[in-house]
């Protein structure tokens, strides 16, 4: 749909489950990363809500993920794969407000049920799918100009 | 309005970031949420917040936060000065609460010059 076959960029990253203080590593590097293919800031923002939140998302409730980044021109797709508990209701998990978190993870001012909405709030197109006991798997595709 | 404006009138003590107070500042935010943070606030903000641990120099560098004000005196933890130092985020504390703080930098920010 007017996505040409000509890859701009391609490449994946790991995050590790659990660990907090590395957290934001990996949307740090897509960011810059978009910054330099000369993406256009809001474009490059936008992209950065969005792997940020599902890296928290990753930290809280997975064992790891696998990160994929691939821009094409038009285009920003990113794509979470998990392996983790999953989610076993996902309409319930995209309401905003709801969420899962313990006392530990609240206290550091995450697990206020709004990552999964600014994820699809800043996506163009955002797909979600889940099984319990094996992990999640995130979709998201940014226009750009 | 500069950082450094701020920081003079309100008296803020600068924690990091010193050779990055002459940011532009377009407006603020104050939260405690980072979801809530990450997605309304933009880039150019001064963030007032209670937090202290590492993960908000993230927030910020990625919203491109202009920089961030601990309310209440609270004290940023090591990692989080030597995070920000990199990331070229200031960090200021001030003795105020949140409500305050921020009636105050809304002030500074819509005064008419």
């Amino acid at each position: 749909m007017g996505e040409t076959n000509q890859n701009l960029y391609s490449g994946s990253f790991n995050i590790e489950g659990g660990n907090f203080n590395s957290a934001g590593i990996v949307s740090t590097n897509i960011k810059s990363i978009l910054k330099k293919l000369g993406i256009p800031g809001d474009i490059v923002r936008k992209a950065a809500i969005v792997s940020y939140e599902a890296e928290i998302n990753v930290v809280s409730y997975a064992k790891k993920a696998v990160v994929t980044l691939t821009v094409n021109p038009g285009v920003v797709h990113i794509e979470v794969i998990d392996e983790g508990q999953g989610i076993p209701n996902i309409d319930l998990a995209m309401q905003e407000g709801w969420s899962t978190a313990d006392q530990r993870i609240r206290e550091m001012g995450f697990g206020a049920g709004m990552g999964l909405c600014n994820i699809k709030n800043y996506s163009d197109e955002f797909h979600i799918s889940s099984e319990v006991g094996r992990g999640t798997h995130l979709k998201m595709t940014i226009q750009t100009p | 309005m500069k950082i450094e404006k701020i920081i003079q009138t309100l008296e803020l003590e600068v924690k990091c970031g010193k050779d990055y107070l002459d940011k532009e500042v377009t407006g603020g935010y104050t939260g405690d949420l980072l979801s809530d943070v990450m997605g309304n606030s933009r880039e150019g903000y001064i963030w007032i917040t209670r937090q202290v641990h590492q993960n908000i120099v993230a927030v910020a560098s990625l919203k491109e936060h202009a920089g961030i004000i601990l309310i209440n005196s609270c004290q940023p933890t090591q990692e989080t000065m030597e995070k920000a130092e990199a990331e070229k985020i200031p960090i200021m504390v001030s003795s105020l609460p949140a409500f305050e703080l921020s009636g105050k930098i809304y002030n500074l920010l819509t005064a008419k010059s």
